[in-house]
This record gives structure tokens, C-alpha cells and sequence, in this order.
């Protein structure tokens, strides 16, 4: 381990210093000065300055502790993680996972009759950023294709289910599978003119095709009803019994967990199927794949299509929600939300996106007294997590196949441990 | 006998670059076929049109894999010329580097197996029988090679002489009828080549296929192909057993320069 005292002798206070110095310089004219117009005199702060100097010449020596550590870690290759160490405690004792494992569900099932209506609103919105947040996976973390457009697709789930409902007074229940199937399509309709692009070129494309569909939502009046939206979306009916709110609300939560099973379900069987390892393969290097048999164009167009799948049915129920959906919902902002949370959870990994999701959520929900510094605590934490852990809070770990040591045996014993 | 890979009159331009130029090439059942060449001779652009990488400008690319009529392949895109039985290693090692060494060679098996989507998700038996035969064949690929004890290593954490190595398993798992090498003794020391020999040799007599390697390290060459081709300039100059190959004037002269020249 490192010697946190190394930090202090002269030579690397002298480093901690000079940043401390340049950060005085460069916060000075916020930190410092002070104009009141009405008075037209100047205030100057210096206690805020020597604050700042002190702050960030421990904050300087922390970081090059921290980022030594990192590296220092790094060296030793077979060193397993924090992470790992917990997966292997937990397989040792299937006992303890068992409570675990029931003590989460309890919590689960009982969350909405301990707490506030307020809490189980956020708590269901975190939920839906868990679907978003798998299913941007799935074109992201698993096919490694950079999209910026996500939330059209939410968008498109939404608007199908508001309109519908307006129009033809569908009930949420139709709405949710053809929401769904619409948002597929429409996966597929963008998949097809981006099959060639990759990296930078592809994430332009897939963000101006987000903001197309915005605008078009916007502006097209007598289709959407442009910025004003559409009002009064009933809520999720239950054989046709009309609910209180408070009651319509434990109701959705309970349809966005049943939501979140069912597409951890899905996405864990996939990626661990012939299909799955063809998107990891495609991500992991196109030609190579390409030339072990994987057929690259149906690969894309799955995932696409598979990823706008969930936006579209999470779509549906975030109308349901709220009631009231406007364009204003489905801006870029919405899917760089969703794209951080599946980088910030871990990239490919479904327990990181789940982690993820409710961090990126709940936090500024119960951070609501320090709303000012949402922005400025967003970007660190995203500096943060890119240098000390690039893959994500839980990185994923592929599937180990375990095999009898008896040399090419025809009948190893085959089982996965995940 | 009918040759497994034929091609005729393949040309490959780019603009008014002529890489490979007028190709007749011939690859029969069983044989160990080398191409040899100066460095920027065309070998890898003919690799490459191929397997399907490029399109050739003219000419065929025909294949008849275990005796079938010869078919035009030029023009299909790489995993349908895969699927139709040729498998090809990469000059710079394209490993999927954070998969597991079995889940690479799992992806070789790809085209043999059928599992759509909707298998993959509702698991009926004959999915889960797939799977369970796909991982226990792809080990037994891997126990071939010498590879087992990396099973569920990443690709990227192996030795350089193993990652060349499983990228050899993962083109035979495709189950080909002629596999292509492309260098594959390239930054191996004597050790590692004479172990990749052996095991080019036993898999053509395991496995009853054809191999066609390009590569630069002469003994290794010279000890295991039965016949050579070489180009230079995109054009084949020579062709014939190692020995003719050896006291070939033009091949000489292609590789050393001609005193004319100077």
C-alpha cells in the first residue's frame, strides 16, 4: 500500500502548491471579487481565496494519491476486485444471497405502502430510466454503437399511446405493445441508412435524427399538437376500475417493476445467446467478425431494434405517468441522460446499468436542497468516474464456463457461473 | 481432380493502382499452398478479395469445398463466403479481445448454429442442447490447440504466441474446407514457429482441409507447403514445388533486385 505521508514532503507539497496557486488565479474573479451594482462598489473576499488555496491543495494531494493507487493496482494484473471478491463471498454462501436476495424483493414489494406517494413517483421514474438505461445497453454496451438519439424512440412510444388514445380512445394496454412495435420499426427504419457508419459519424447521424423527431413533433401541429402537447392521457386502467391517484401511482410502480423483470429477463438470456456474442463480437471488431460468419447488417439492425423496442414501451408508460407529454420531454438532454447512465453503470453490464439508473436518478431527487449544484457535482462525478474507473460502477464480467479437468472428455460437465 | 479454390483472371485495382493483376491460382484438396511475395506484392489484397473483403475489379473467385461444382464467390460479403467454407486468420491478430478464448471460438461456430431470437429468449430445449454442444465442441477445438487452460480467459490477457494460436481455433471452428493464414508465424520467435508447423501439419491430416498461408519466414515455407506461388507487383511470377521455387531465377530477382537495375 502507499505511504499517504509520502504526499507531504517538500517536493510533492511543492506540486500541490502550484495548483493551488493556479486554481486561486483562476477562480478569482467568482470567488473573490464581488460587484454590487446598486452601490457600485466592489466587495472583496479573501476568505473565500485562502478557503480555495487550502481546498484545493489537499484536494490536489488526494488526487495523486488516488490516481498512484490506481496505477499501482493496475500493475498486479490477477488481483481481484472489490467486485469480484463480493461475487465469489455471495457464491460461497448461497445462504446469506438467499436472505439477500429475499430481504431485496420484501423491500421491493413493500416500498410503495411505507413511503410517500412523492417517493414511489421517483422511484418509478428511476425505474423507467432502468429500461431505458438496458436498452440503450443493448445498442451500446453490447453492439457498441454510439447513439445520441435515444429518446425518440421514447418519444415515439409516447406520442403513439397519446394520440391513439385521443383519437381512437385505445386503452394503455393496447397502446403498450404497438407503442412498442412502433418504436421497433422506427429502429429499424434508422438502423438501415446508418449500417456503414461507426464511432463519431454514427453518434451525428443517430443525434440529428433525435432531433428531427423533436422537431417534427414540435412543429407539426395538426399531427401533435406542437409545443403544447397533448393532455389529459388516462392512466393505466385495471379491468376497468377507476383508481384514486395515490392508488394509480402504487399501480404503475408495480407495472414498471413487473417491466423491470421482465427486460432484465430478456436482456440477460440474450447476451448470453448466439445472437448476444454476434453483437459483442461485432462490437469487439467488425471485420474479424464479419469474416467468422456473422452476418454484420442483421446484427446492427437487431440491436437497433431490439433497443428502441424498450424506449417505445417505456414510452407508452412514462405517458401513463405523467399524464401530459410535450416535445419538451424528448430533447438531446434526455438522451445523454440515458447514455450516462449506461456508461457511468458499467458499459454491457446489467446490474451496473440497474446501480446506474437509480444513482443518476434518486440522487439529485434527494439532493433537491443543493439543486444549484446539480450541473457542477454531474460533471465531476463523470471526470471522476472516467479516470478512476473507466468501466463503469460494475464493469461486466463475461460468463466462465466451468469444465471437468479430464482432458477433451466428451461429457464435461458444463455449467455457467455467473 | 477438381481444385477447391480456383481463381481466374482475378484483378483488383485501386484507381490506377493494379494490386493483383491478372491472378490464375489453383488450390487442391488436402494441399498446403504458400504465397510468397516482397512486401507489397498484393498477397493480402488477394487474401481479401477473396474471402469477400473486397470485390475484385475482374475476374472469379470460384470454391468447390468437399467435391462440390465450383461456385463464383466473388462479390459475396465475408460471412457468406465463411459460411460457404473458407476461414481466414488475420495478419495483425483481430482477436475479441474482451471475450472469453471460448467465447471466440463460439463465434466461429456461429454459421453451424441456428438460434434466432426468439430461442435465445424463451430457451426451448433444442436451444439449450445447441448451447450445450456449441460450448463442449468449442472446447474440444480449444483442447486441439493446446489452449484449455485459458478457457475462460480474455483473449487479451493471453501470450502473443497463444492469441496467434486461438485465432487459428477460431477460423477452424467455422469448420472450413480451406483455411487461410495470413502470416501467421509473423513475430514469432524459432520456438513458437516450429510448434505453429506441427500444428499446421496435423490439423490439414486431422481435419482432411487445405491451407493456403502467405508469409515471410522461409523455413517455415520451405518445410511445410507442397506448392508455392509467388507475386510480385500483383502479377504471379512462379509457381511450382519448394525446390523449383528455390532456384527460380525471376524469384530470385524478385527478391534480391536485378544487377541490371543498378
Amino acid at each position: 500500500m502507499l505511504d499517504i505521508m509520502k504526499y507531504f514532503t517538500l517536493k510533492e507539497m511543492k506540486k500541490s502548491l502550484v495548483i493551488s496557486i493556479w486554481f486561486m488565479i483562476l477562480t478569482f474573479p467568482i470567488m473573490v471579487i464581488k460587484v454590487n451594482t446598486i452601490e457600485n462598489t466592489v466587495v472583496w473576499r479573501w476568505a473565500s481565496l485562502i478557503g480555495m488555496g487550502i481546498g484545493s491543495f489537499f484536494m490536489a494531494t488526494l488526487w495523486r494519491y488516488l490516481l498512484d493507487r490506481k496505477n499501482m493496482k493496475s500493475d498486479i494484473t490477477d488481483k481481484k476486485t472489490l467486485q469480484m471478491r463480493v461475487m465469489d463471498w455471495a457464491n460461497e454462501n448461497p445462504k446469506v444471497k438467499k436472505i439477500a436476495l429475499v430481504a431485496v424483493v420484501l423491500f421491493i414489494a413493500a416500498f410503495p405502502f411505507l413511503t410517500s406517494m412523492y417517493q414511489t413517483s421517483i422511484m418509478t421514474t428511476a425505474l423507467m430510466y432502468v429500461v431505458l438505461g438496458l436498452g440503450l445497453n443493448i445498442v451500446v454496451g453490447l453492439g457498441g454503437l454510439l447513439h445520441l438519439g435515444y429518446a425518440a424512440f421514447y418519444a415515439v412510444g409516447a406520442y403513439t399511446y397519446a394520440l391513439l388514445n385521443y383519437h381512437f380512445g385505445l386503452s394503455f394496454w393496447i397502446c403498450l405493445p404497438i407503442g412498442a412495435g412502433l418504436a421497433t420499426i422506427m429502429g429499424i427504419l434508422l438502423a438501415i441508412p446508418v449500417l456503414r457508419l461507426r464511432g463519431d459519424y454514427l453518434a451525428i447521424v443517430t443525434l440529428g435524427f433525435g432531433e428531427v423527431i423533436r422537431i417534427v413533433l414540435e412543429n407539426w401541429n395538426e399531427f401533435s399538437f406542437g409545443p403544447s402537447g397533448i393532455a389529459q392521457i388516462p392512466r393505466p386502467g385495471f379491468f376497468g376500475m377507476s383508481m384514486k391517484l395515490q392508488t394509480a401511482t402504487i399501480y404503475i410502480y408495480f407495472i414498471m417493476i413487473a417491466m423491470v423483470i421482465f427486460t432484465i429477463f430478456v436482456v440477460r438470456r440474450l447476451e448470453n445467446s448466439r445472437i448476444g456474442r454476434a453483437w459483442i463480437a461485432m462490437r469487439e471488431d467488425e471485420i474479424a467478425s464479419e469474416s467468422m460468419g456473422i452476418d454484420i447488417t442483421k446484427s446492427k439492425i437487431t440491436t437497433f431494434a431490439l433497443g428502441a423496442f424498450w424506449a417505445g414501451m417505456v414510452g407508452v408508460i412514462f405517458a401513463a405517468k405523467t399524464t401530459f407529454i410535450n416535445p419538451a420531454s424528448f430533447t438531446l438532454w434526455e438522451s445523454v441522460m440515458i447514455l450516462c447512465v449506461v456508461v457511468i453503470g458499467g458499459m454491457g453490464s446489467i446490474v451496473g446499468v440497474v446501480f446506474g439508473a437509480l444513482i443518476l436518478i434518486l440522487l439529485p431527487e434527494y439532493l433537491r436542497a443543493f439543486s444549484e449544484y446539480r450541473m457542477l457535482m454531474f460533471g465531476a462525478i463523470l471526470v471522476i468516474m472516467m479516470v478512476f474507473r473507466p468501466g463503469g460502477i460494475i464493469s461486466n464480467i463475461r460468463k466462465k464456463y466451468k469444465f471437468e479437468p479430464t482432458e477433451g472428455s466428451s461429457n464435461a460437465e458444463v455449467e455457467g457461473v455467473k | 481432380m477438381t481444385p477447391i479454390l480456383e481463381t481466374k483472371n482475378l484483378t483488383m485495382q485501386f484507381g490506377g493502382l493494379t494490386a493483383v493483376d491478372n491472378v490464375n491460382f489453383k488450390v487442391n484438396p488436402k494441399e498446403i499452398v504458400a504465397l510468397i511475395g516482397p512486401n507489397g506484392a498484393g498477397k493480402t489484397t488477394f487474401f481479401n478479395c477473396v474471402t469477400g473483403v473486397y470485390k475484385p475489379t475482374s475476374g472469379d473467385v470460384l470454391i468447390a469445398p468437399n467435391g462440390q461444382t465450383p461456385k463464383r464467390i466473388n462479390g459475396l460479403k465475408p460471412n457468406k463466403v465463411t459460411e460457404r467454407g473458407l476461414a481466414r486468420t488475420f495478419q495483425n491478430i483481430r482477436l475479441f479481445q474482451n471475450m472469453t478464448v471460448l467465447e471466440n471460438v463460439m463465434i466461429g461456430r456461429h454459421t453451424k448454429l441456428k438460434s434466432g431470437l426468439l430461442g435465445a429468449i424463451f430457451l426451448p430445449k433444442s436451444v439449450r442442447e445447441e448451447e450445450k454442444k456449441v460450448i463442449q465442441d468449442s472446447y474440444n477445438i480449444l483442447v486441439d490447440v493446446g489452449l484449455e487452460k485459458f478457457v475462460n480467459e480474455l483473449a487479451k490477457n493471453l501470450p502473443y504466441g497463444a492469441q496467434r494460436r486461438l485465432e487459428i481455433a477460431r477460423a477452424m471452428a467455422t469448420e472450413p474446407a480451406l483455411l487461410l493464414l495470413d502470416e501467421p508465424a509473423a513475430g514469432m520467435n524459432p520456438h513458437e514457429t516450429k510448434e505453429l508447423d506441427e500444428m499446421i501439419l496435423n490439423i490439414r491430416d486431422k481435419s482432411k482441409i487445405s491451407i493456403l498461408l502467405i508469409e515471410h519466414d522461409m523455413s517455415l515455407v520451405m518445410s511445410i507447403s507442397e506448392k508455392i506461388f509467388v507475386v510480385d507487383y500483383g502479377k504471379l511470377i512462379a509457381q511450382g514445388t519448394p525446390d523449383e521455387i528455390k532456384n527460380n531465377p525471376e524469384v530470385i530477382k524478385a527478391y534480391l533486385g536485378d544487377d541490371s537495375d543498378a
